[in-house]
């Protein structure tokens, strides 16, 4: 599903994010990836959603290689992917439905289907009765489970989540941590960023340890 | 997919755009309109004049004045009225041209000082192909006959009304042309200005997947609906002044007994004008997102 392959990212002014990665992660496998921050982590979340371009080496996704992918190709590469951010990324001029909503229009799906798959994702993440409200009303737990109904609205084959549970509490962990266990049995491909060791301990699961942009063995 | 849900769901979000920023998008709106106004109002006042213009030149004329002492008047007549370019002829005998002399210009006393009527008589006449080309050739094979003084074409005004109006059509074009900028560049800004506001919503939908397109077209649509607006109030605009200009040329025209009047613009003109306008405004708006899109790159 994503393959790493001698992967450098080398940034103006010469800072090397990455150096020498290679790895491989099967369809339907859940993958955890840590480090500290300033490892590397978002940026090879970034490589896989083709935000940035690798220096050097090859980065395969679903087929496509993103060192080479055309720039009209990345719109419809990122419709199979649901991006989960720390920052959350939502927009305040909007309630929540509307926020989810947001894929499913750029998709273009017609209005009335569009709404139910709308209310399923918010369903799932236990936020239905909130849909009316503005993301602002919000606490940084809901915040964090709408940004997930947002990537999972348009049910991609894979979810990547950068530092989920970054700023939560363990209760709200778990329960977002849950939330990405039962995608993971449903076959989504799943990449969790996270620098919380406890996490990996209670959700057992392959990891990746980055160390100064090297993959650590 | 649907496309025609999805275009109409960003004309519904362009128009709710709009309302929320009443004040603003007014006053955009309220500028285009004066913009074009302008050019349409100096447009509409131009073909007045013009259609004016052709109505009293409709019968062009040519005068015939004799050499002092012409005797065989009505044999002359008999041969103008033969002739196969000539409509009608009107003799105006010396006499009778004084009287009228006299009676209409007021200079009756210099007139009557005269000792002796100093006019020729003449023959006015009435040619059947009213073309400027026609007319100088009948005027020039008239100057060859015997007896005929001087010859006049009295269209000599209209070709001096007609360089007064490409005159005035040139500048009117000049005028709609750097307003045509103007409006370009109002929409420029404005979509400028969205696209500053609204860079967290485009950075959002690029990562979420959105295309190039998707993200181009609520913009496309304001600029199309801002200059569609716009050149509905010019239109409005300029019909209101008509009313106002047509209320004063009323008194006017009755005192020369025309029944003159400004002309609006024609259903086609309208139609033109409403897509022009609406055409500057897309314009105005692709150039802006062209410009400003691709330096929002999500990061």
């Amino acid at each position: 599903m994503i393959k790493f392959n001698q992967v450098y990212k080398r940034y103006p002014g010469g800072h090397e994010a990455l150096k020498n990665l290679s790895f491989d992660v099967a369809e339907g496998e859940m993958v955890y990836l840590t480090g500290h921050s300033g490892a590397g982590k978002s940026t090879l979340l970034k490589l896989i959603a083709a935000i940035e371009r690798p220096s050097s080496g090859g980065v395969l996704v679903k087929g496509q290689n993103i060192r080479s992918i055309k720039p009209a190709a990345i719109p419809h590469l990122r419709r199979n992917i649901g991006l989960i951010f720390q920052d959350h990324k939502l927009l305040f001029d909007r309630n929540a439905f509307d926020n989810v909503m947001l894929p499913l229009q750029i998709c273009g799906f017609d209005h009335r289907e569009s709404a139910k798959r709308v209310r399923a994702a918010l369903d799932k993440v236990g936020l239905l009765d909130r849909e009316k409200a503005n993301p602002v009303a919000l606490s940084g737990g809901e915040q964090q489970r709408l940004c997930i109904a947002r990537a999972i609205v348009n049910r991609p084959t894979i979810l990547l989540a950068d530092e989920p549970t970054g700023n939560l509490d363990t209760e709200y962990s778990n329960e977002i941590m849950n939330i990405f266990k039962s995608f993971h049995q449903i076959g989504v491909t799943l990449i969790i960023s996270t620098h919380d060791e406890s996490i990996l301990l209670q959700f057992p699961a392959r990891a990746l340890h980055l160390k100064k942009g090297e993959l650590q063995t | 997919m649907s496309t025609l849900n999805e275009h109409l769901r960003v004309l519904r979000f362009t128009l709710r755009h709009m309302l929320l920023t009443p004040n603003a998008s007014l006053l955009n709106i309220l500028i285009i309109g004066i913009a074009l106004s302008l050019p349409v109002g100096g447009y509409v006042l131009l073909k007045s004049v013009q259609t004016l213009g052709a109505q009293v030149a409709g019968t062009p004329q040519i005068s015939v004045f004799l050499a002092s002492g012409t005797g065989e008047i009505d044999k002359i007549g008999d041969k103008l009225r033969q002739h196969p370019g000539i409509k009608r002829v009107e003799f105006v005998p010396r006499d009778t041209a004084l009287k009228k002399l006299q009676q209409s210009t007021g200079l009756a006393d210099v007139i009557g000082g005269l000792s002796q009527n100093p006019l020729p008589d003449a023959f006015v006449i009435y040619p059947k192909d009213g073309n400027a080309a026609a007319l100088e050739t009948l005027r020039d094979e008239l100057k060859t006959w015997q007896h005929f003084e001087h010859v006049q074409l009295d269209s000599a005004w209209v070709h001096k009304l007609e360089a007064l109006l490409d005159f005035g059509r040139m500048a009117v074009a000049i005028l709609a042309a750097l307003l045509s900028f103007a409006l370009i560049a109002i929409t420029f800004n404005t979509i400028r200005l969205q696209i500053l506001t609204r860079r967290e919503e485009i950075e959002v939908a690029k990562l979420i997947g959105a295309t190039d397109s998707f993200i181009r077209r609520p913009f496309l649509y304001f600029g199309l609906t801002q200059g569609l607006l716009g050149g509905i109030t010019a239109w409005l605009l300029v019909a209101a002044s008509l009313q106002l200009l047509n209320h004063q040329i009323g008194t006017l025209t009755q005192l020369y007994a025309s029944n003159f009047s400004l002309q609006h613009l024609s259903p086609v003109d309208s139609l033109t004008l409403l897509g022009f306008s609406a055409y500057l405004g897309w314009l105005g708006a692709w150039f802006s997102v062209s410009q400003h899109l691709w330096q929002i790159e999500p990061r």
